[in-house]
């Protein structure tokens, strides 16, 4: 299976008359985004901002960050199964406005979302910071119930997403990364010999609002499943989630998840990348049971010496994280495990919430209690009193000069467990 | 005006503070407003940096089996005004090395200052003390207190110029179990890579998280007479008073909450809602008897299948909640309802 995404700049977005991008300047309009999102009747209003690097800006609480895409050689140029009709991705060439994001806004349940800040030491947190985001504020019309309010604000983020997108349909890219995964008895010499290695990719899968999708179906109603990583790049997976804003994986990081990009990077060079395995992270015994015999034995199927295990959240799922690893290791199958730690404020607590003597091999994402000191912004996007109740901030976050106080927990993708980051833990 | 130089007060026991030996190990705790003994090397080698200005002796036996010395040892340390606690080096003493423990103790948690030790890796005071203290390594006698000197010295000028401290084995001083959360030269996924095709070809790696040792804790002996008994409610589901007055963060507690159920006999009476950061909340705000099961209590007691439900229910939230916070809240709600007279309680998570 061969992708090519293709990369056109975007330095700028501003809001206009006209969607189009002429000289790395996406043009939106104001009014077609608009018919086209408030066609969903839950819907009632959608007030569009552009947050810029560098900007003292506070988005906040965000839900989700997707990539503006269009796709060329495929009949489903949306999300397949949630805003398209079904089909295979992952294949042919797809168009990315690289530097550009959609990000959706506004309180859902109040408490399970996040902050991206433009500037200043919380841009340093967050990988959001670094694009030019369209900011899709969202006013539910009165009385939508909440399940209904996230699945429409989740559907009108990828609309979004797309539309802009194709504003990009008859552009040159800027250049063009190539893909390339062949079945496995196609592939030849370049693979003879090297560490067969597969990525073991866990989902929150843990109710409404917690919820992943891969090509429309919600994740936790799945066994774990086999999958090609250019499906995942190509818009196959796509986030339902409110939950702790510093380690759930936005539609954006699904698009170019660091792992599947650096395994490709070393694939006929250092290791033969086998393909990825999504399993869902389940509240239930059983659950937990099943997922992980189940995604362990699709590896072991696949006769991988070695495996990438990221999770999704924290807590709970560190129980399937270090399952998972148990039953590798236990095969023979090397294994490496990425997660983040709850270490509490001032970092002296163990981090995790479930152990094992054989997890040898943990890269840190750093302690998501870690604290951070956010100066005043000059312009807030959204609503800045949610902080008050959302994972990471509390009543005691607002300084008298306007600072916020707050743990990593609140920031967008702070600690990500797919490694997106920089950030890590050290013991000190 | 030249500043004030930082003021350092050394903890010694009753041998290296030149009282005595064993005979005298149950001295109780006193200052002297000088450098005494080994205070006075480390006050020489300090030299412009800091000056040592009081010395606290206390016999052994004294500090670690008397409980008001922890006190009277405070007391005393706070009375010369310090920046910085001294305590040893204590070498491989191990009831020397728990009386370092305190007073490094005393200076974290009680001033909220730095304190500064030295220990040989097998004496028992390390654990303890490590929380509060930068510990440098020191040779199992006496005999290395040459050595452990200008090492405390050259770790003490670094925290009082307000330097920031690299990690343990580039400064010479014990882990202390903290996670400081830093940035890398390279992404996660990257190192995950690195790590996994090192491991692959048989080389040695180092973990970033070495795994934690958890505590085992023995069940409580199971109930007898579970209709007679007062039963209380604890819960970390967030259920809390709709306002949420005792500020309980939605994730990464550090509070926990009581809130009385008298004369109430289901939660949809109640204005109270979830404040939990780590689950659908919906359904909870719908009826809060599914997170905090007032309703089934109160026909259990009525029924005489369970002799009283405690008056008050205690709540936190358990999402992203260190354990170290967990189980603390722990110990006080634990303390709290003991001292109520409940016999046994329901622990409700989600």
């Amino acid at each position: 299976m061969k992708l090519e995404i293709g990369e056109v700049q975007i330095e700028d977005i501003k809001l206009g008359e006209q969607t189009k991008i002429e000289d790395g300047l996406l043009h939106v309009s104001r009014a077609e985004l608009r018919k086209l999102l408030l066609e969903d009747k839950r819907l009632a209003a959608v007030e569009m901002t552009v947050a810029r690097p560098g900007d003292k800006t506070r988005i906040i609480p965000v839900k989700d960050v997707i990539e503006p895409r269009v796709r060329l050689d495929n009949e489903i140029t949306g999300y397949p199964g949630v805003t398209d009709k079904m089909g295979r991705v992952g294949a042919g060439r797809t168009l990315a406005l690289k530097g550009a994001a959609v990000v959706t806004t506004g309180d859902i349940v109040a408490i399970q979302e996040g902050l991206i800040d433009m500037w200043g030491e919380g841009a340093k947190y967050t990988p959001f910071s670094q694009t030019c985001n369209l900011v899709l504020t969202f006013t539910p019309r009165r009385n939508l119930e909440a399940h209904q309010h996230e699945e429409a604000v989740r559907e009108a983020g990828l609309k979004a997403a797309e539309y802009l997108g194709k504003a990009a349909e008859n552009m040159e890219p800027d250049n063009i990364n190539t893909y390339d995964l062949p079945a496995m008895n196609k592939r030849g010499e370049e693979v003879e010999g090297l560490p067969r290695v597969a990525y073991l990719k866990m989902l929150i899968a843990q109710g409404l609002l917690h919820d992943s999708y891969i090509y429309g179906i919600d994740a936790k109603e799945t066994l774990p499943t086999w999958i090609h990583p250019n499906e995942i790049l190509d818009g196959a997976l796509v986030s339902g989630n409110c939950v702790a804003a510093c380690d759930k994986i936005t539609t954006y990081q699904h698009q170019n998840n660091s792992i599947i990009l650096d395994l490709y990077d070393r694939h006929g060079k250092d290791l033969n990348f086998l393909g990825v395995v999504l399993t869902p992270e389940l509240t239930t015994f059983t659950g937990k049971v099943r997922a992980c015999e189940h995604a362990t034995g699709l590896i072991k199927t696949m006769g991988a010496d070695g495996v990438i295990i990221s999770e999704e959240g924290y807590g709970n799922p560190d129980s399937d994280l270090l399952q998972n690893c148990k039953l590798l290791e236990e095969d023979g199958i090397k294994t490496v495990l990425i997660t983040d730690e709850c270490a509490g404020n001032d970092g002296f607590s163990q981090s995790l919430a479930d152990t094992s003597s054989v997890a040898k091999a943990v890269i840190s994402t750093g302690n998501v209690s870690h604290m951070v000191k956010l100066d005043p912004a000059e312009r807030v996007i959204g609503n800045i009193g949610s902080l008050a109740n959302l994972a990471g901030g509390s009543g005691d976050s607002f300084c008298d000069d306007g600072s916020i106080v707050c743990e990593l927990n609140a920031i967008i993708g702070s600690t990500s467990e797919i490694g997106y980051h920089n950030l890590t833990a050290r013991q000190y | 005006m030249s500043e004030k130089k930082p003021r350092v007060v050394c903890y010694l026991n009753q041998f290296f503070g030149q009282i005595g030996g064993e005979d005298k190990a149950d001295t109780p705790p006193h200052i002297e407003m000088k450098a005494v003994g080994p205070a006075g090397a480390l006050d020489t080698e300090l030299g412009d940096v800091a000056n040592v200005v009081a010395t606290v002796i206390c016999g052994d036996n004294y500090i670690n089996e008397k409980d008001k010395a922890y006190s009277q040892v405070a007391d005393l340390i706070n009375s010369a005004e310090p920046d910085l606690v001294v305590a040893g080096p204590a070498f491989n003493a191990g009831r020397y090395g728990m009386a370092c423990a305190k007073a490094c103790e005393v200076a974290g948690e009680e001033l909220n200052i730095p304190a500064v030790s030295g220990m040989y890796e097998e004496n028992p005071g390390l654990d303890p003390a490590k929380r509060y203290a930068y510990i440098v390594p020191t040779p199992d006698s006496a005999a290395g207190m040459r050595k452990a000197l200008p090492q405390m010295a050259g770790l003490i000028t670094k925290i009082l110029k307000n330097e920031e401290l690299g990690p343990p084995e580039e400064e010479g001083y014990f882990p202390r179990g903290q996670r400081k959360t830093l940035f890398a030269d390279k992404r996660g996924s990257l190192r995950a890579v690195e790590m996994l095709l090192k491991r692959l070809a048989g080389e040695d790696i180092e973990t970033e998280l070495p795994m934690p040792v958890f505590d085992e804790v023995e069940p409580a002996p199971a109930v007898r007479e579970i209709n007679k008994s007062t039963v209380a409610l604890v819960s970390s589901g967030g259920i809390v008073p709709a306002k949420n007055p005792d500020s309980i963060e939605s994730a990464s507690a550090t509070k926990y909450g009581r809130y009385s159920l008298k004369g109430h006999n289901d939660m949809r009476q109640l204005d109270y809602r979830s404040i939990h950061g780590g689950y659908d909340s919906v359904y909870a705000n719908e009826d809060g008897n599914r997170v905090v099961p007032l309703d089934v209590m109160r026909e259990l007691e009525e029924r005489g299948e369970v002799g009283k439900l405690h008056d008050y229910y205690y709540v936190t939230t358990g999402t992203g909640t260190s354990v170290a916070n967990a189980k603390k809240m722990g110990e006080d709600i634990a303390q709290e309802l003991k001292d109520s007279g409940v016999q046994a309680v329901i622990l409700t998570s989600t």
